[in-house]
């Protein structure tokens, strides 16, 4: 849209320093970076983090999209500040409701990844499951949670990825239910490996399970990943280290739960939910 | 949360905490992580661009490109779409995936209710399309300039993005829209579709602008935050 200037004449020579040193991109991606540089870039981001923290200003509760040592970030974060939109001074905003599922959308069988094929997945079976409720504690009910995961081995049913872990013919990796009138959801599936990725050399993901959720409101949305207590590939993690506030990482990642665990069948994580953003619907709907 | 003697993990990052309390009564949300590389065969569904009833005459097609700050294509985003119903409910309805009881296969929307509802992903080049029933203002509110509004995810992208569709038949609301008119006006023109044949509309999406405003650089989309 609307190029600052007509192009009759050949561009200038490309100007030899950034306009802004604030913007000035990180080192190119992808590189044969070692995993100390993304430590030391990691480093400096959590200790400016926790200087803000203690002086007093807010704590972000999300990941900064402009966050240098997750290497793809670089292109694809907005330079220019958000709108804001505030629901107070305009509840008729569309994004203030947000879309409905139901019984057609789902079926019995989406919940248990270890079920979807003739035969059982190899893998330690795992139950997980949360409430879903709004920053207020009220249940978020009868909204769909996905989830997908990679297999055991660490390798995902996607033709794109190339890590050459075995496939497993008897999981796919993708889950779906609602939540129940309580905000409830649980799935069954296999516990995921930790992969390989390319931000640097030798990097590797913490396992994890992607989950998408619905909330009342479309502000509500959420798309985040949830990992697993005492992972040792936590603290070499660009994705996770994103949350620059030590709670905020914490709220990512489940805690065992012997309640959940079935005898001699599965164990069991406990990973509950809150989804962030306004709603419209908070005191007229029971949806 | 009960997890009695269970030891902390590993540093510096326990297990989940009892959500705690960032402002009085307000339980700390969980925070947002990218949706990656490879939600491909997990959320994109068959006919998840197909929102407008089937052979609806009033079906438009919305479409355009996911653009980084190079002005390349983003080949893995996921745009999400949301839409008051033609009669400017905002309800939604359920059926956007629906599915085949005996199979578990995706069937598809049933083409008789619109659910407000589309998810699409982009292709190699970048591209997605839409179609659907041209947008319409809420019932509360039927003055109000009409418009669709994305969800944007993309691996490298650690926190979805929130944008609109306005439409250009719609000038005059425009004017009077609490967004549009207090943003620049190059700023609210990345909101606006442009026409692009009949019934037909170009929207783009720049995450981010370029660089030094080399070549075909274009105005960054604008993104919302809602409060
Ligand atoms: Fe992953």
């Amino acid at each position: 849209m609307t190029p600052p200037s007509a192009s009759a004449a050949p561009a200038p020579p490309a100007a030899t320093a950034p306009a802004d040193p604030a913007a000035a991109p990180p080192p190119p991606d992808p590189g044969p970076e070692p995993q100390s540089v993304i430590d030391r870039e990691i480093a400096a981001l959590h200790s400016a983090a926790a200087d803000a923290r203690a002086a007093g200003g807010p704590v972000p509760a999300h990941p900064g999209r402009d966050f240098a040592p997750y290497r793809s970030t670089r292109l694809r974060h907005p330079r220019q500040p958000l709108a804001a939109i505030d629901a107070l001074r305009d509840p008729e905003a569309v994004e203030l409701t947000g879309p409905a599922f139901g019984v057609t959308d789902i079926t019995a069988l989406d919940a248990d990844l270890t079920r979807q094929h003739a035969g059982e997945p190899l893998g330690e079976r795992i139950t997980v499951a949360g409430r879903v409720r709004d920053r207020a504690g009220r249940p978020v009910r009868g909204q769909l949670v996905e989830i997908w995961q990679a297999n055991a081995a660490g390798r995902y049913a996607h033709q794109r990825d190339q890590h050459p872990a075995p496939l497993d013919p008897h999981f796919t990796g993708v889950g779906r239910c609602l939540t129940d009138d309580e905000g409830r959801y649980a799935f069954t599936t296999v516990r995921p490996g930790a992969y390989p990725w390319r931000n640097h050399h030798n990097a590797w993901r913490p396992a994890h399970i992607h989950f998408s959720l619905f909330g009342t409101a479309f502000t509500q949305r959420l798309v985040t990943q949830m990992y697993f207590p005492g992972d040792p590939l936590f603290p070499y993690d660009p994705i996770l280290a994103s949350c620059t506030d030590p709670q905020a990482r914490a709220r990512l990642v489940c805690a065992y739960d012997p309640d959940l665990a079935r005898a001699e069948w599965s164990l069991g994580y406990r990973w509950d939910i809150v989804l962030d953003g306004p709603s419209a619907t908070w005191t007229e709907e029971e949806r | 949360m009960s997890a009695p003697s269970a030891p902390h993990g590993h540093q510096g990052v326990p297990h989940q905490p009892a959500p705690a309390a960032q402002t009085p009564g307000a339980l700390a949300p969980t925070p947002s992580q990218t949706i990656g590389p490879f939600y491909g065969y997990a959320l994109p569904f068959p006919g998840g661009g197909e929102m407008a009833p089937a052979g609806h005459p009033g079906t438009i097609t919305l479409h355009g490109r996911v653009l980084d700050g190079a002005g390349e294509p983003v080949p893995d985003a996921l745009l999400e779409f949301w839409q008051a119903g033609p009669d400017g409910s905002l309800r939604g309805a359920p059926g956007s995936l629906r599915r085949d009881p005996a199979t578990g296969a995706v069937v598809g929307r049933d083409g008789v209710e619109f659910t407000g509802f589309g998810r699409v992903p982009t292709d190699a080049d970048g591209r997605y399309a839409l179609r659907t029933l041209p947008a319409t203002a809420p019932a509360s509110r039927p003055a109000a300039a009409p418009y669709i509004a994305v969800c944007v995810f993309a691996r490298g992208l650690l926190h979805h993005l929130f944008t609109r569709v306005y439409f250009p038949e719609d000038t005059a609301a425009h004017a009077a829209d609490p967004l549009l008119s207090g943003l620049p006006a190059q700023r609210a023109s990345t909101l606006v579709a442009r026409t692009d044949g009949e019934r037909r509309y170009r929207f783009d999406i720049r995450l981010q602008a370029p660089d030094a405003g080399g070549g075909e650089a274009g105005e960054e989309t604008v993104f919302l935050e809602f409060r």
